[in-house]
């Protein structure tokens, strides 16, 4: 199993944190886990990305340009990386502020509204596990025992009274998901 | 040796080799994208635990010189940087081999030339391994390409750095820097006692005895015979470095019609696209000099005897080219690929260059 993902969106979105998360979920699990964000002018406001690959085997190169998962939380992201989702694979995304939904047809199309849900009840700090939530419903790379140890071990101790919070909104992340368009 | 299992970024890995192997000093200026470095030897504050001292300087021109005056005195010493403030340092960097003094550099590439671009580039190659600085001289360059690598080749580092009396470069770049990976850290290596200090660097300045001549550090010589002799005696060095150091590793070349030949991240991405081709039908395999000075000659000569192409890949306007190309003599052909100026090439970027440069064009 090999699975390459990248989560794109606005800085601020918590984008590179939630890309931590799920490599670091990944590595407790036994994987091969690689991170790479986008570290450019776009860290200083605009968009942020990182791509994600989590593997049984050796990872080859932690660059690359076709995803099977593509995590999409802005309209820039979404025309930047509609196009690099393999055929087969999965493009998630949520549709607050998307004008121009996705068009591809050869693809399985997911969409979660973490925004919103996230405001209503007042958790925007958690609004990036509700989307990985999502993630893991459409494909469980990683199980839940092992993002409870991914945070343990991304998160410095003083906040590790958060995680229950975190494991709710992945939970409720999971029953958010509606397929838009499935092959 | 207990292996404890971290995820860190390259540029964290190299900060926490440097604590761990029992580094002495590290003096540093910040520069994306190695920040890292220091920020994370801030953040650890070694100096409460192992007594090393982690100092920032003014610039890379003072950095460099602290690094020469804790080399002089045999301390295990090291700064990190990215290209321009690399060119800063050449001036330093020649008298620290001219002086023979042991230290580890750390650059983390960009995408130049000037103050360039903050995105990796391997374009530091020829400043590297041919020089950089004035004189007749040569870094020790190891080029990793995993943040595994980024830690190990510290420690490999002050290995090579006293055994030959010689400054080591670790030449990385942005994406290396940057990528967090899973990490396996060991114990920690003590600093040296003054007794070991003075076992490992008996030449060091650390203070005359009345029963003993003076340990002198300089590069200087004004007498020509003397400095010829010094010259001879530094080359010796490096013909030695090349006839017991050269580090490579192939990968899928056993049955390899093409071969890449790639360090670094590009030395990732060819892996990539050796899948892509072998999946197309395309045997093709790699080779990954991990000392880029010495640089694996032979083994690349060999190879040019057996397959029916090599295409470098390096993100640079082809600089690695021209040794391979010196090693291969024309035996097969020799083509450059990379994108640069702070642009990574893909996987299926590298497989589309090789089919159009080496393959068809045969």
């Amino acid at each position: 199993m090999t699975e390459e993902i990248i989560i794109a969106g606005f800085g601020g979105q918590g984008v590179l944190s939630m890309g931590k998360i799920l490599a670091y979920s990944g590595a407790m699990q036994d994987k091969e886990v690689s991170w790479m964000p986008s570290y450019g002018p776009e860290m200083r406001g605009g968009t942020a990305n990182v791509s994600v690959i989590i593997s049984d085997q050796r990872i080859s190169s932690p660059i690359i340009s076709q995803f099977d998962t593509a995590i999409i939380l802005n309209q820039q992201s979404l025309d930047k990386f509609e196009k690099s989702v393999k055929p087969g694979g999965v493009l998630l995304y949520d549709p607050n502020g998307v004008i121009n939904p996705p068009k591809r047809t050869d693809i399985n199309i997911y969409k979660v509204s973490a925004t919103e849900k996230s405001a209503e009840l007042g958790l925007a700090k958690v609004f990036n596990m509700m989307v990985l939530g999502a993630y893991l419903k459409i494909k469980p790379v990683v199980t839940e025992e092992f993002i409870e140890k991914g945070l343990m071990k991304s998160l410095p101790e003083r906040h590790h009274g958060l995680i229950p919070e975190n494991l709710k909104a992945v939970q409720t992340g999971k029953e958010l998901v509606e397929a838009v368009r499935t092959l | 040796m207990a292996k404890e299992l971290k995820l860190m970024k390259g540029n964290e890995a190299i900060a926490e080799a440097a604590i761990r192997s029992g580094c002495d000093g590290y003096f540093g200026y910040p520069i994306t994208p190695q920040s890292e470095v220091m920020e994370y030897l801030m953040a650890e504050k070694p100096w409460e635990r192992t007594g090393m001292v982690v100092l920032q300087a003014e610039s890379e021109t003072s950095s460099i010189n602290m690094v020469y005056g804790g080399a002089g005195v045999g301390k295990k010493v090291m700064t990190s940087s990215s290209s321009p403030g690399i060119s800063l340092m050449q001036e330093g960097l020649t008298y620290l081999a001219g002086a023979e003094l042991p230290a580890i550099i750390a650059n983390v590439v960009r995408g130049g030339p000037g103050l360039g671009t903050i995105q990796p580039s391997q374009a530091d190659y020829f400043q590297a391994t041919k020089g950089g600085g004035h004189g007749d001289y040569q870094l020790f360059v190891l080029a990793p390409a995993t943040v595994q690598e980024m830690y190990d080749f510290v420690f490999l580092g002050w290995e090579i750095a006293f055994k030959y009396r010689n400054p080591v470069m670790i030449l990385s770049d942005g994406a290396i820097g940057q990528v967090m990976e899973k990490l396996y850290v060991g114990d920690y290596v003590p600093r040296w006692t003054d007794e070991e200090l003075k076992k490992n660097a008996p030449w060091a300045s650390y203070g005359k005895p009345a029963n003993r001549e003076h340990h002198i550090i300089t590069s200087l010589e004004l007498d020509s015979a003397k400095q010829e002799e010094h010259n001879h005696k530094l080359q010796a060095k490096y013909r030695e470095m090349e006839e017991k150091e050269v580090r490579f590793e192939t990968i899928d070349c056993e049955d390899a019609d093409y071969i890449f030949v790639a360090y670094g991240s590009s030395a990732r991405i060819a892996q990539k696209a050796i899948q892509l081709g072998r999946e197309k039908g395309i045997k093709v395999g790699l080779l990954r000099p991990i000392t880029l000075f010495p640089f694996p000659k032979k083994p690349i000569a060999e190879f040019s005897k057996k397959v029916k192409g090599i295409l470098t890949v390096e993100m640079s306007a082809g600089q690695m080219v021209e040794d391979v190309r010196l090693a291969a003599e024309f035996r097969c052909p020799v083509e450059h690929f990379g994108r640069y100026g702070g642009i990574i090439h893909t996987p299926h970027e590298v497989l589309e260059a090789l089919e159009e440069k080496i393959i068809k064009a045969k």
